[in-house]
């Protein structure tokens, strides 16, 4: 070996790794020394490394490290960090009655900021990043409310939902007039072009509206009420009004009187804690809509 | 090579002392390097500046006694700005994201003073090289105030120039480590104080020094002063005039932005050649031929803090400290003849004077008067925006999901979410209007109305706050799908007002 590479390349002056390829000889500059130092101590450094760290996978396991770091327990303790950072103002905020939070200026700024992350990660996907509702999904920032627009009534409606599995979850919803018989093709075009007056909007030429109250009054008041007002308990929706959860076109009418509508929001009880729930309640009542 | 034929032009062998001249000589460059071995860069020629005596050494004495007093001692200058902000003059308070500056308060969004005061500085520096060359080099700058003081250091520790060349090059005893070794931990102090002090300016200093006393201070305060501590030692005591020659890169700026009528430190060259000693001169001139004022002495060189040799004329290395010329008159005088061989002077002058021509100076030219107005504008916009700033103001951010809700009614409604800033020292309470819309209802979320209706935004001092705002247009026409709108903000007690234009949406 040795022998081998004390060739000297005589352009250069450089000593060759004796390689050779169709006469080009490879020249052995040697890395700089302090390069090789720096090589050396990174090796010295990895061994240490593997000491303190978790490094070398095992079976089942790996290595632990002798200082016990451990990604996923280092996450655990800055959430227990910040959890006790918030802890009196979360505290504060589960005890504290809903309209005492809205009372106090500075509740209210840490409920609106709580409940505007909850509801980016929970309720937006539905609902909207800013509560702004779609077809089926009602927006949050109208003063409209099927089931009451009270903080009281928005705090039930999250906790435990509407048609959900939760036994005081909200109830009430749209038949199927047209799918289960119990109106005909023709009926459902009466009653949806009288539906449409009710909020004056205008009827079809030849509409009769007449035909068409009579229908109403013998299938929708029940929830509806005799004047279209709706009904929160069973959160029937006022008919008189400019909003529309699914659409103000005959069209939507009809198809939600033959196939009924009934689409259903998860009860958040068991998912989310109490003063999260009150925090969303406080963010969602003060979109704008929010009755007193 | 170069550094046998550098080292010639340096000290030339007096008669009579050449033994000294060669131990000077091996101190200052080293022993010259062996010829198979050709070096990549030129090796540092240790500078020992000899103490001077003068005019400009008292100006440079003043100005490091003033400005490092400032450095040292602001921290510490009370300033009363009552019981809602902190009480001292000069303070960067990161936490709380504010800028005190005597009477000023900075906000974060205000950092464009900052720009203003860039410029400002900028162009005080072209002035300031227009009129007299490296004035900030030779007087001002950080690295020559702290070299210089860490100089008188090594001096007072070391000796003066001569002994300590000698020390160095002779065998080392333990009395020379121990000069070295008080040399050092002097300056480690200074550095460390430099450091100290630089900390003091994010915190109230008072108790930061307490806390630093007793161990009790945040950790980054100490990761700080070793940072500056290392910084000052590194470079005023170890690097000195390497900064100014291959670091900075004003000396390169500096040349490109200066002229023939600049003042420089300028040795007159007018005053004749060749430099010889006054006994030879005396000889050379009672046969008739010309012989010049200077004597050689290389007093200027050895004076220089950065060993430039200025009878070669301008040059990089110069920070144009003044100092050749103590050195220079000093011997002039001695000799009887005139002073000012070296002076502040210009070479179109020393040209002037060979041609018999009265010698003249121009400080008003285009670049002076330009520089001065650049000056004096942004200067006035800065005074004038500073006098003239708001106390409060209000930013507007519209919903952006939805966009507009359609009410049962039929109404419009948007929302936006308003800042409101507050910049004075005390809480203020304040009314938003809103003009644009023909009828409409605006609601703070969360605020109470007053007796006469209106909602009352109370901003705390020196604070913002940010409240929602539901506005709903009950026009019986239907607005276009974007109609611009104006916030107004009015303190209720003052009438002072700021405004932002936005826009509400519809279908």
């Amino acid at each position: 070996m040795a022998e081998e590479h004390k060739e000297i390349d005589a352009m250069s002056g450089t000593p060759t790794t004796g390689h050779e390829w169709d006469g080009l000889r490879e020249l052995n500059t040697p890395l700089p020394r302090w390069w090789l130092w720096l090589f050396y101590i990174t090796i010295i450094w990895s061994i240490g490394y593997w000491i303190v760290y978790p490094a070398w996978p095992l079976l089942t396991n790996s290595t632990q490290g002798v200082f016990g770091y451990h990604t996923r327990s280092a996450v655990a303790d800055d959430l227990e960090a910040l959890k006790q950072q918030r802890g009196p103002m979360v505290e504060k905020l589960a005890s504290a009655s809903l309209s005492s939070i809205v009372a106090d200026p500075q509740l209210l700024d840490f409920a609106r900021a709580q409940g505007r992350v909850a509801f980016a990660d929970n309720c937006a996907p539905c609902h909207g990043s800013g509560g702004g509702g779609a077809k089926g999904y009602p927006n949050l920032n109208d003063d409209d409310w099927l089931y009451g627009g009270k903080l009281e009534d928005i705090l039930r409606t999250i906790k435990f939902g509407v048609r959900a599995t939760d036994p005081n979850s909200r109830t009430g919803s749209m038949p199927a007039f047209g799918r289960d018989g119990i109106l005909k093709p023709d009926q459902i075009s009466l009653v949806a072009d009288y539906v449409r007056s009710l909020s004056g909007l205008p009827a079809e030429p030849g509409a009769d509206l007449a035909a068409g109250k009579k229908i109403f009054a013998d299938n929708c008041v029940v929830c509806h009420g005799p004047e279209g007002k709706g009904n929160r308990e069973v959160g029937a929706p006022n008919l008189t009004d400019k909003i529309w959860l699914y659409g103000s076109d005959k069209q939507t009418i009809m198809e939600g009187l033959r196939i009924g509508r009934g689409n259903i929001m998860p009860a958040w009880g068991g998912r989310l804690s109490e003063s999260t729930i009150k925090a969303l309640t406080v963010y969602v009542h003060t979109f704008g809509g929010g009755e007193k | 090579m170069t550094a046998q034929v550098r080292m010639m032009s340096i000290d030339q062998p007096a008669p009579g002392a050449p033994a000294l001249v060669q131990l000077v000589a091996e101190a200052e460059i080293g022993s010259a390097p062996p010829d198979d071995d050709i070096p990549l860069y030129a090796p540092r020629r240790e500078i020992y500046p000899q103490s001077v005596h003068g005019w400009f050494r008292n100006i440079k004495w003043a100005v490091l006694v003033v400005t490092l007093a400032i450095y040292y001692l602001l921290p510490f200058v009370r300033w009363d700005r009552g019981p809602n902000a902190p009480s001292q003059a000069v303070l960067i308070d990161f936490p709380s994201r504010r800028f005190y500056f005597f009477f000023i308060e900075i906000w974060p969004q205000e950092v464009y003073y900052l720009t203003g005061l860039l410029i400002i500085a900028a162009i005080v520096l072209f002035l300031m090289n227009a009129i007299a060359g490296r004035v900030w080099c030779g007087y001002l700058c950080p690295q020559t105030v702290w070299t210089d003081l860490f100089f008188a250091i090594e001096r007072l520790v070391e000796g003066d120039r001569r002994e300590h060349m000698l020390r160095d090059v002779r065998k080392w005893t333990v009395a020379t480590y121990a000069r070295k070794g008080i040399k050092h931990f002097l300056w480690l102090m200074v550095a460390w104080w430099t450091g100290g002090a630089w900390v003091l300016y994010f915190a109230d200093a008072p108790t930061l020094v307490k806390e630093l006393a007793t161990g009790e201070a945040p950790f980054v305060a100490y990761v700080w002063i070793g940072i500056l501590t290392f910084t000052t030692y590194s470079l005023a005591g170890q690097m000195r005039e390497q900064v100014c020659l291959y670091m900075c890169p004003w000396p390169r700026i500096q040349a490109a932005l200066t002229d023939e009528h600049a003042l420089n430190v300028t040795y007159r060259y007018d005053r004749g050649e060749p430099r010889c000693s006054a006994k030879k001169a005396e000889q050379l001139r009672s046969h008739g031929q010309p012989a010049g004022d200077c004597v050689d002495c290389l007093q200027c060189v050895h004076v220089c803090p950065t060993g430039v040799d200025i009878r070669g004329g301008a040059n990089l290395g110069c920070i144009q400290c003044g100092l050749c010329i103590d050195a220079c008159d000093a011997i002039m005088r001695k000799l009887g003849r005139a002073t000012g061989l070296i002076a502040y002077d210009t070479d179109l002058n020393i040209k002037q004077r060979i041609e018999g021509k009265p010698a003249f100076y121009k400080f008003v030219r285009t670049r002076t008067a330009l520089y001065a107005a650049i000056i004096a504008v942004v200067g006035g916009i800065m005074l004038y925006t500073l006098a003239t700033r708001d106390s409060e103001g209000i930013t507007v951010i519209h919903d952006r999901n939805p966009m507009y809700v359609r009410l049962t009614d039929g109404a419009l409604r948007n929302g936006y979410t308003i800042r409101i800033v507050n910049k004075q020292l005390k809480s203020r309470d304040f009314i938003v209007s809103i003009a644009g819309l023909p009828s409409t209802l605006v609601d703070f979320v969360g605020l109470p109305p007053r007796a006469d209706g209106r909602q009352l935004v109370t901003v705390g001092p020196d604070q913002t706050r940010e409240v929602r705002v539901v506005v709903t247009d009950y026009s019986s026409t239907p607005p276009p799908p974007s109609t611009s709108i104006l916030f107004r903000l009015i303190d209720i007690d003052t009438g002072e007002t700021a405004e932002m234009r936005d826009h509400f949406f519809g279908p």
